[in-house]
């Protein structure tokens, strides 16, 4: 995972908030703890601070690697480093769990201090508003009164739009990757089947599963297979597995046969292990309930109004989960707006999870962006 | 509509400062920022890397969009800071409200397009104003190559028969009766070659075609 333009290793930092945050849904936590990392340095008139959000499964770790693991490469590493696209000898990069997270942030696997117990199925429900108003706290928090830019893919980029609209002074440039301005009907569906997954396993105990000592596995495993079936393109994962078989012959059986079952197996497993199935829950509950033009008669021009921000809007041509269509509705928002917006649909063929790959084209887009911004 | 020859205002285009982008002077890029007025909201379609948009934005403190589907232009207009939108003409002007621009500008692309009706009543519909150039078929030098039995390739046209994306030349007449046909009302005309602004017989000493138009009331 060590590259010449890497940055090395980082170590994550937490810090707690006291003062009691009223969420969308109308409950209080009294307090809270975000796990986030640096990447560069602040200049002196801290006007060069970049926020980078992260999507349904990511987390605070955007890049470099941890002294105990070599393998430990954070999810953006592609993007940010020296000399790269985000390039951290010109930006002071953040990552940031999300609160309801489950790498380090107060998530439904933290203790709640009024039970003693985890919150499990009690934490409340948080939207992509409430992420973003534990983010300002943050960025009080390391004193930055502005951000040169708010960027991030999917659920990511949902949260960099709604940054513009809530703190429109405290953004410059949001970069919006592969998101939408509101899920559809389709993308709801698929969310509601990985969420009754989780919560029909037998393993679930109505999501109070860590005071039985397991975890909903099957559940989990299959979110995230059916998941990764919808971030993939049809053409990527024929030119990847076609419909090659493991051992080379049919064995008329329900064990794994073809390499695209091994694959998803796999994948599902390595998820099942690492990832808190309630956090899974309420990431796709933020990416359902989003839909900033809906307490504006569901016209996005009129809720982009307070918006000030230069805008990057990026999409693929192969996402048919955060579909082209899907981005130029918030390109026509923007423009309708006069807000200075440019747009590219990026030929790709790793559908929705091409946000995450190495492209060249792509790269040289976010860093000739990048390079245009005055710090 | 305009059809007389105006003399060539020379004041209007020394007046502009050529900026410093602009790394050999373009005068097709500064009869059009002639007629565009300061502080204006432009979209340029067909922006290629966006040079025109920079002349704009420095000759006129412009504002506004370009339009280009080609990926290594698009990315060049990120790298000239201008604001692009990676669309296909053809497909019309969908992201772009009725009437929310001064000035819609297709430079040297209208020979280019496959549906040029629909791309003139889109620039209609977006902006008060529209501006076209167009290398003119009409021009001698491409008259002559036609009499002489061969596609004419020059410096305005610089492609073979073969390889031409030029699928819809058209003469300053052919241009002027189109407008007439389709609600466009001709605001102004400017007819060059090189350098120079052509008076005398446009249609046949004229390399290159611009105009002015707007929605016929």
């Amino acid at each position: 995972m060590q590259d010449s333009n890497s940055i090395g290793i980082v170590e994550p930092q937490i810090v707690r908030f006291d003062t009691p945050m009223h969420l969308k849904n109308g409950t209080v936590l009294d307090s809270y703890e975000l796990v986030y990392e640096t990447y560069g340095e602040l200049n002196t008139a801290r006007s060069n601070a970049v926020l980078v959000c992260h999507a349904l499964s990511g987390n605070h770790h955007l890049a470099g690697f941890y002294p105990d693991n070599p393998k430990s490469g954070g999810w953006w590493n592609n993007m940010i480093g020296a000399g790269k696209s985000i390039d951290t000898q010109k930006f002071f990069v953040i990552g940031v769990n999300n609160l309801g997270g489950c790498h380090g942030s107060t998530g439904p696997a933290s203790i709640n201090a009024k039970t003693g117990k985890c919150y499990g199925p009690d934490f409340p429900v948080v939207t992509v508003e409430d992420w973003v108003q534990t983010q300002v706290r943050l960025a009080d928090h390391l004193g930055i009164d502005q951000f040169a830019a708010v960027a991030g893919g999917s659920l990511g980029g949902m949260q960099a739009l709604q940054w513009t609209l809530d703190f429109p002074d405290r953004v410059r440039h949001a970069l919006v990757i592969a998101a939408a301005a509101k899920l559809t009907a389709q993308n709801i569906a698929f969310n509601d089947v990985a969420r009754q997954a989780i919560i029909t396993d037998q393993d679930f105990y109505g999501g109070d599963y860590y005071s039985h000592g397991v975890v909903p596995r099957r559940g989990l495993r299959l979110a995230r297979m059916l998941g990764h079936i919808t971030y993939l393109s049809d053409d990527a994962m024929a030119a990847k597995f076609g419909r090659e078989l493991r051992n080379g012959s049919l064995a008329f059986g329900f064990d794994v046969e073809f390499e695209i079952e091994s694959y998803l197996r796999y994948q599902g497993d390595k998820f099942a292990d690492q990832f808190d199935a309630n956090t899974y829950l309420l990431m796709t509950k933020a990416l359902d309930y989003f839909d900033p033009a809906y307490q504006h008669n569901n016209d996005l021009s009129a809720a982009f109004r307070a918006a000030k921000a230069n805008f990057l809007v990026l999409s693929f041509t192969t996402d048919w989960r955060f579909s082209p269509e899907r981005s130029r509705a918030i390109v026509r928002a923007l423009l309708d707006n006069e807000l200075n917006v440019s747009y590219a649909e990026i030929t790709s063929s790793h559908g929705h999870d091409s946000f995450l790959m190495e492209d060249r084209h792509y790269h040289r887009l976010v860093r000739a962006y990048m390079d245009s911004i005055v710090v | 509509m305009k059809q007389d020859h105006e003399a060539v205002n020379t004041k209007d285009m020394t007046d502009i400062t050529i900026p410093s982008i602009a790394h050999s002077f373009r005068p097709d890029f500064a009869v059009i920022a002639a007629w565009v007025k300061p502080g204006a909201k432009v979209l340029d379609l067909g922006c290629g890397d966006g040079s025109l948009m920079c002349f704009l934005r420095e000759a006129r403190n412009i504002r506004g969009y370009g339009v280009e589907i080609d990926d290594a232009n698009v990315l060049a207009c990120f790298n000239n800071g201008v604001n692009v939108i990676q669309s296909d003409l053809e497909s019309g002007l969908q992201s772009f409200e009725s009437a929310s621009f001064d000035y819609v500008v297709l430079s040297q692309t209208l020979q280019a397009v496959k549906n040029t009706e629909n791309i003139i009543k889109e620039m209609l519909r977006v902006s008060k104003e529209g501006i076209v150039s167009f290398p003119n078929f009409g021009y001698w030098k491409n008259r002559l190559q036609v009499l002489a039995g061969n596609m004419p390739v020059s410096e305005a046209l610089p492609y073979q028969w073969f390889d031409t994306p030029n699928i819809h030349n058209c003469t300053l007449g052919d241009f002027e009766e189109f407008c007439g046909q389709h609600g466009a009302r001709i605001l102004e005309r400017r007819v060059m070659s090189g350098n120079r602004q052509v008076a005398m017989m446009p249609n046949l000493l004229g390399m290159l075609a611009f105009y002015r138009f707007e929605q016929q009331k």
